[in-house]
């Protein structure tokens, strides 16, 4: 509601109140602190009044009426159950009528001591029933997918969760069946409810009827201890409640954040928490010391041996010697910390979190975004036209796709699309901007208004000049593509519009703000004017390192002979996975930080455990540049440690004292330097336009038989360390497939469903293909994360960072077959 | 599931006239479903699929409007539908009587067709002939002031393949014809329904459109899928144990080691290779079952909580089922993998 | 005294009545040329003039209604013809559509030009096969002869008939229902406001009618309000039929003013009640109608004073029971009729109509409890003016009337176990219903 509405008069229980206009009795009431009961009513559902526990008595009408469904008038007089005994005779009659068919299985229900339904018969129901005929009975508990369970004869059909479905993440495979009495939800049957956010339903679900099969008899709501989180997955920041039992999580529900996620949350950031448990945690330092291979050992012994690793590197060859790379996991005390061990303990730029394929330019837009403000999810969800360039939302910051749906359903928002693949926005953009992959840049100049637009363009051009508020969201992996992310920002400034850069890792915005890239210091310092840095730090080097790339082929060819790894997995995650290998097999110390074994740290020289989020405290920034901090939900269970605490005993290993003893010593310390007084939409201003020759591609189109391959990481995939044990999950993830437009496959002889062979300069890979006209011609869409070899490895191993095409053909195995 | 019905190109183009004739292409659902039945004598899966195909739905909504009304049936019909209004104003006339004078004589009760596939019975609530009740229905044409002995003997006919004349309207032509109608689309063409109409109507005789039902078979298309982790886990439990007493062993105790390794870690294994066979559809299922040997542990102990607390760091006894997981954890620094660099460099 | 009438039923007698060819030679379609030449709004107010009340059941004028449509929204409007007759009791549309199918034709046309709308849709019950084929041939035959289509009789008005057929849920026939069956939905009620008039077909402004209701329309527009009015009483003016059913000698539908009482009805009419039978009860308006005894045969048959009467006209189906027939078995049959046709949305209709057709299984089985017709009286109340929609209503009038009026019959058969001598369920009272909501068919699916 906007303050300058309309208000209007209403009386709730003799309390007179103003609300404004349009506001429902149930929440008059709420405000005046009268509970009205409900099941059907949610908040952020369309009302139903299919439940009828909310009635209550209104001056002037001959019936009880819903609260949840009658909008106030000025002068209303309700009477709700604490007040009319008519509402509280009709209140307890519903119960009475939905307990007649209810189990009342209470002491084995997950829900019990946190129902709803439990509460309710509790306060205002009949203690007895006065039914004695038979009950309605179903076989349960019925799989509605490998996450979540259905039990029929809990259900009392309030239609929260098939709202859900159809109202707010807009994927209805479950749905109200039959009629009368034996109304029932229900999926079809060979179609589960796949959804990337199926876990709300469960939470929203007034009674014991969907339940996680992560949770389900696992424990009792009063024995759990709920701390606040906020989810570590990706960008979006959603807030959680992590619910405990003696040191293990349990589960994880959406916490309420009305400006962040609302009170919703991913399947991903609530069933995605095992990994924390999981055998294959790094529990307790390793080194390899005298033994010739990594054993567990005492953190002494470790920080002794990564000191003198280092410190002979620093040595011989000085801090250019030495490379610190970080991934995207980091909290934001940890990446301020790793930059300030890189910097001023070791003496190196070489620093970098980014380990995705880019371009130049990236780091400039970067540096400015750092540090400042940028639009927030209420910004965008109120903008008139939003424009999303290198960004799939659902696949990657989903909470932010639930608000563009949001926005789009209530207000029609203009959504618009710039790139090669149109992916999950198809159901809600306004615009589809199809342009050939690595030419976005020209697009996002056109629409800017630097050169001519075509037709469709024209027509986005309009809304873009004419709408009032504007918000451009470009993607992480809108830098891939030459001068895109620049022109981006010019967009935005030429339209007045917001502009926000949208990473895909929770960490990542922190680490831009922390400045874990060559030559960006915290704040988006440059290091020939560290300003507060300096007086922070005892020294700033003033020598521009290399990036990840940079370091990785250095260490490769010998010249960095340290490598320090922070919560990343080059060899996974690395552009060129093949230059990970050969660099980490060529360095002579390498010392890894991180929460479980991977490809990376066999490599390691000295191994170290760090604690898990949810074993720490500290704070993630979301894409908006809201830091959220998070208390400790449970104990490490060994000897894991938080990072920047190693970081910092890394840093005294190598005779450097960073003066810090608990985490709030970095978050005071950090905020200092790396918050600017500045909005991302001034920030960017001062950028300079790109550089975009406007007559023509920036890049040459693919030789005939070839497509651009652009790379889409997927939500869920059963690479991603932090999904390790969450199998239920996982068996949800979509099928990895290769996409591609319906005039290419058939070109090319292919069809929908068969394997297909994706051939690059470096390799090939084999996956299904499906064919979509959200896919312009000329490009395939690969799953960046969900294949066994990494896309990576397709790349020509001569010249990696090439744009990457790849023929596809039918596998060899039924080539033969056919010949 | 039935097996998938090809749709002639005839049939689509119904159903694309259909979705044409409204202003919103959904209007054409139940229609659509009319349609199925014309073409399947019931709602198919393949009728489902064919709905949110051309109207972009899920089947669950499409099922969702399926099982709401009535008129569309689960399980093939019969030739012709036989119905028995027993709403009050028939039933004081004896429907009663009259229906189940019917049920006795076809051997089936309410929404059942009979062996030969010949009539399937139901009683219906009021058909808006009251003023002929008891009334009776053939594929909701109306014969009017029935008795036990009429009404046996309109079945009589029907069962010899006659088409006797209602009191109101028209012979019936049966239910796949009058499936068309109520789809809109007028009166089949009889030819062109015999041949070419998808698996069941491939059986057809055209004499006079009176359609032999598809042979009966799992017909229903909304059940829904059978919970994974309760009953079948049970089973395979069970099934185990008693596999592990024939070899001669303790399955407690073999279920109790294997907490560890039955858990498997599904990320990359160290060594990625260049090129990749598509992970097994099989594995996460595998991995599944892992958990759910895990989460039979913990159901069996829905008191564990109550136990003596082992401290925070929890590395005491621990009474329920969590020390599966940490018993791999023990494991784990050691088993941490082969190490690369020996191979690699040595 | 007054006589039965001729005006919706004139051609009920007539072999080629429903051809357009019979049609018009009986002086079909004339009331199109006298609406064309007037405005629109003129004739709304012709209608709310005569006094034409909705003849669905609700009773509301007519014209007031259609004065709700906004005619400058912008948006197409569209008349949504309520064909759905699923009332136990009621058959009235069904033999109009069959009989003078071009007459609702006319009636929509007319009702179109006045509403500015261009698009009607007929949502027709599904087992209304015979009376849709009538439709599909008229509507064919008007298309033909230009009495439908772009430019109807040289006017410039367009008016397009969408024949719909619906797939059997007597909750369609709720006006919301029916406008979410017609979207392809399941047939629930919606939430109003907004209400149908303004939006409602696709969020558009959307005018649903009963069938005998939109076929008064040509009359009035053509003979005029006195004409009309001097039919039928001043509040519920206008020629009405009445569909007569049960234990009377000749059941079926009679055209009568308005306010003409049901024994006049059923005695002029009907040839009485079939013989050796005493009038013992009787719905005025089809089962969801508070039943009336035989006391009340006098009543007139209008809207006001079936009201004050403690029921309501609803569709005037007068579904008449003798004194040898068991009320607490009719009214068994009914409540199994509302569990059955209850969409499932809301908890009192979905609920109470499953729990209360088992006390009524129990009262007629002699498991009856003292406590029992307590309960129904109180359950009653839980479920009147609680639920969504009027089907819930409906379903409780059987209930509290008969308990009202029959008490005694309840208190033998808890007390004895049996029916009041004389009284004797009838055979076959149907206890399979499998359709139904019984535990041992819910278990499993099928």
């Amino acid at each position: 509601m906007s303050p300058q509405a309309e208000t209007v008069t209403v009386t709730i229980d003799g309390i007179e109140l103003a609300v404004p206009a349009g506001t429902l009795v149930i929440r008059a009431a709420e405000q005046v602190g009268v509970t009205i009961p409900r099941f059907c009513d949610h908040p952020l559902l369309d009302p139903v009044a299919a439940c009828r526990q909310c009635l209550v008595e209104i001056e002037g009408m001959r019936k009880p009426m819903t609260a949840c469904s009658t909008v106030v008038t000025d002068g209303m007089d309700v009477r709700t159950h604490l007040t009319s005994e008519t509402a509280a005779v009709a209140q307890r009659a519903q119960l009475e009528f939905l307990l007649i068919n209810h189990p009342l299985d209470c002491p084995q229900c997950d829900k019990g001591g946190e129902c709803p339904l439990q509460d309710q018969a509790l306060a205002h129901g009949p203690a007895n029933s006065r039914f004695v005929d038979q009950k309605r009975s179903y076989v349960k508990p019925v799989a509605i997918s490998p996450l979540i369970a259905l039990d029929r004869e809990r259900c009392v059909l309030c239609a929260r969760c098939t709202r859900f479905a159809q109202q707010i993440s807009g994927d209805p495979f479950i749905e109200l069946f039959e009629r009368g009495a034996l109304e029932q939800v229900a999926i079809y049957e060979d179609d589960p409810y796949h959804s990337y956010f199926s876990g709300n339903i469960v939470q929203i679900c007034p009674v014991g009827a969907l339940t996680a099969s992560t949770y389900r008899f696992r424990s009792r709501p009063f024995d759990l201890r709920s701390t606040s989180g906020v989810c570590n997955h990706c960008s979006a920041g959603c807030n959680l409640r992590v619910d405990t039992r003696r040191g293990h999580i349990q589960r994880q529900l959406a916490g309420e954040n009305m400006a962040v996620n609302e009170m919703w949350n991913c399947d991903k950031g609530r069933f995605g928490f095992a990994w924390v448990d999981h055998e294959q945690r790094l529990r307790a330092p390793h080194t390899r010391g005298s033994w010739q291979r990594l054993h567990p050992t005492s953190w002494r012994e470790a920080l002794t041996d990564a000191g003198e690793g280092l410190g002979r590197v620093l040595e011989e060859t000085g801090p250019q010697g030495v490379g610190v790379l970080s991934g995207g996991r980091l909290t934001d005390e940890d990446a301020y910390a790793v930059s300030r061990l890189a910097r001023d303990g070791l003496g190196t730029d070489n620093v970098d979190f980014r380990l995705w394929p880019r371009t130049e330019e990236e780091g400039e837009v970067l540096a400015a975004v750092a540090g400042t403000r940028g639009p927030s999810y209420d910004d965008v969800e109120h903008a008139d036209v939003v424009v999303v360039a290198g960004l799939d939302p659902r696949e990657e910051v989903p909470i932010l796709h639930l608000r563009l749906r949001k926005a789009w359903r209530n207000r029609r928002q203009r959504i618009v699309a710039v790139g090669p693949a149109l992916g999950s926005l198809a159901e809600v953009a306004w615009r589809w901007v199809a342009t050939p992959a690595g030419d976005e840049a020209r697009t996002l100049a056109a629409l800017a208004g630097d050169a001519a637009t075509g037709e469709l363009a024209a027509d986005v051009a309009d809304a873009l000049t004419g709408a009032g508020k504007v918000v451009v969201l470009a993607g992480e992996r809108l830098a891939r593509s030459p001068g895109a992310l620049r022109a981006a920002a010019r967009l935005a400034t030429a339209t007045g519009a917001d502009f926000a850069w949208v990473p895909r890792r929770a960490g990542a915005r922190g680490a831009v703000d922390a400045g874990l890239m060559p030559g960006v210091l915290p704040g988006g310092r440059r290091l020939d004017e560290p300003g507060a840095v300096a007086r922070q730090w005892h020294r700033v080097p003033t020598e521009p390192g290399a990036d990840a790339r940079g370091i990785l082929a250095n260490a490769a060819a010998g010249g960095i002979r340290a490598l320090l790894l922070v919560g990343v997995d080059p060899v996974r995650d690395f552009e060129d996975p093949r230059l990970a290998h050969a660099a980490l097999a060529a360095a002579e110390t390498v010392i890894a930080v991180d929460l479980m074994h991977t490809a990376s740290t066999r490599y390691a020289d000295v191994l170290l455990p760090a604690a898990a989020p949810q074993e720490r405290v500290g704070s993630f920034t979301t894409w908006e540049g809201r830091r959220q901090p998070f208390p400790q939900a449970v104990p490490p269970q060994r000897l894991e440690q938080q990072d920047w605490d190693i970081a910092a005993q890394l840093a005294r290993a190598v005779g450097g004292d960073f003066g810090w003893e608990t985490a709030m010593d970095v978050r005071g310390e950090a905020a200092a330097v790396m918050d600017r007084d500045a909005t991302t939409r001034e920030a960017i201003a001062a950028l300079a336009p790109a550089d975009v020759a406007l007559g023509q591609p920036a890049v040459a189109p693919p030789e005939s038989g070839e497509l651009d391959a652009v790379t889409v990481d997927h939500l869920l995939s059963t690479r991603s360390t932090l999904l390790a044990g969450a199998d239920d999950l996982l068996a949800t993830a979509p099928t990895p497939r290769a996409v591609m437009a319906p005039g290419d496959a058939q070109q090319l002889g292919l069809t929908a469903g068969q394997d297909v062979t994706v051939t690059g300069p470096g390799g090939a890979l084999t996956l299904p293909l499906a064919v979509s006209e959200r896919v312009v011609a000329g490009s395939v869409v690969l799953p960046g994360n969900a294949t066994d070899a990494p896309v990576g490895t397709l790349a020509d191993p001569n010249d990696p960072t090439a744009r990457l095409r790849v023929r596809l053909s039918k596998p060899a195995a039924e080539l033969e077959e056919s010949a | 599931m039935s097996e998938p019905t090809a749709y002639t190109e005839e049939l689509m183009a119904k159903a694309d006239e259909l979705v044409g004739r409204y202003p919103h292409p959904r209007s054409a659902l139940l229609p659509l479903l009319h349609l199925v039945q014309y073409a399947d004598g019931y709602i198919t899966d393949a009728g489902v699929a064919l709905c949110a195909d051309r109207l972009g739905l899920t089947k669950a909504e499409v099922a969702a409007v399926a099982t709401f009304y009535s008129m569309y049936k689960r399980e093939p019909l019969g030739r012709h539908l036989v119905s028995v209004c027993t709403n009050f104003s028939c039933q004081v006339r004896g429907a009663g009587e009259v229906y189940q004078r019917l049920s006795a004589k076809l051997g089936v009760g309410h929404n059942e067709t009979t062996a030969d596939g010949a009539l399937t019975l139901e009683h219906a609530e009021c058909l808006g002939n009251c003023e002929g009740a008891p009334v009776v229905t053939v594929d909701y044409l109306n014969y009017e002031c029935q008795t036990p002995e009429s009404a046996e003997a309109l079945v009589d006919q029907l069962l010899a393949g006659e088409r006797p004349a209602p009191t109101r309207g028209m012979p019936p032509e049966g239910m796949r014809a009058v499936s068309h109608r109520l789809a809109g689309l007028g009166p089949p063409d009889v030819e062109g329904v015999a041949g070419d109409v998808g698996r069941a109507c491939s059986q057809a005789r055209a004499d006079d459109g009176a359609l032999p039902p598809v042979e009966s078979g799992p017909g229903t298309v909304w059940v829904p899928v059978e919970p994974t982790f309760a009953v079948d886990r049970e089973a395979q439990r069970a099934q185990a144990r008693q596999a592990v007493r024939e070899a001669g062993a303790d399955p407690d105790e073999v279920e109790a080691s294997a907490g560890a390794s039955a858990r498997e870690f599904p990320t990359t294994p160290p060594d990625w290779e260049p090129t990749v066979t598509p992970r097994p559809a099989g594995d996460a299922s595998a991995h599944r079952q892992g958990d759910d040997a895990e989460r039979e542990g913990d159901d069996a102990e829905p008191d564990g909580d109550a136990g003596g607390d082992a401290g925070p760091d929890g590395d005491g006894a621990d009474p329920d089922g969590d020390d599966a997981e940490r018993e791999g954890e023990g494991a784990d620094p050691e088993g941490g993998g082969a190490d690369p660099k020996e191979h690699d460099d040595g | 005294m007054a006589e039965p009438l001729s005006v919706l039923t004139s051609r009920f007698d007539m072999a080629e009545g429903h051809t357009l060819e019979g049609y018009v030679a009986t002086g079909g379609y004339a009331s199109l040329d006298v609406a064309f030449g007037q405005a629109p709004t003129d004739l709304v107010q012709q209608v709310k003039d005569a006094g034409l009340r909705g003849r669905g059941g609700a009773g509301f004028p007519t014209g007031v209604k259609w004065g709700f449509t906004p005619r400058d929204s912008g948006k197409p409007v569209y008349l949504a013809v309520n064909a759905d007759e699923g009332e136990p009791g009621t058959f009235k549309d069904r033999e109009l559509m069959e009989r003078d199918p071009h007459q609702l034709l006319e009636g929509i046309v007319v009702a179109c030009y006045m509403l500015e709308s261009r698009r009607a849709f007929i949502f027709l019950r599904g087992e209304y096969v015979w009376p849709g084929m009538r439709l599909e041939q008229a509507i064919a035959e008007a298309y033909e002869h230009g009495y439908l289509g772009k430019d109807i009789a040289g006017s410039g008005v367009d008016v397009d008939v969408t024949l719909h057929y619906a797939a059997g849920a007597y909750i369609c026939g709720e006006e919301t229902a029916m406008l979410d069956a017609l979207e392809g939905r399941r047939g629930q009620p919606r939430l109003r406001p907004p209400f149908p008039a303004v939006a409602g077909l696709y969020g558009m402004p959307t005018q649903v009618n009963n069938v005998e209701t939109i076929m008064n329309v040509g009359h009035i527009v053509q003979h005029g309000i006195d004409w009309y009015r001097s039919m039928g009483t001043d509040k519920s003016p206008g020629p009405k039929v009445f569909c007569v059913s049960g234990e009377v000698a000749r059941p079926g539908n009679y055209e009568w003013p308005m306010g003409t009482p049901a024994r006049e009805i059923v005695d002029r009419s009907c040839g009485g009640m079939l013989a050796g039978r005493e009038l013992k009860f009787w719905a005025p308006g089809g089962s969801s109608t508070p039943l009336l005894t035989a006391d009340h045969a006098d009543t007139p048959m209008d809207f006001d004073s079936i009201a004050a009467a403690g029921s309501l006209l609803g569709t005037a189906a007068m579904m008449m029971y003798s004194d040898h027939t068991s009320v607490v078995e009719a009214v068994l049959n009914w409540t199994r009729f509302y569990e059955h046709e209850s969409c499932g949305k809301c908890t009192p209709c979905r609920e109470g109509f499953f729990w209360l057709s088992q006390v009524y299984e129990r009262l007629l089985d002699g498991r009856g409890r003292p406590a029992d017709l307590a309960l129904l009286d109180e359950q009653g109340d839980n479920i009147l003016g609680r639920a969504f929609c009027a089907l819930g209503d409906g379903g409780v009038s059987p209930i509290t009337s008969s308990l009202t009026h029959f008490r005694d019959e309840y208190e033998h058969l808890v007390a004895h176990g049996r029916l009041p001598d004389g009284l004797e369920a009838h055979a076959g009272v149907v206890t399979d219903n499998s359709g139904h909501s019984r535990p041992d068919q819910l278990v499993g699916s099928p």
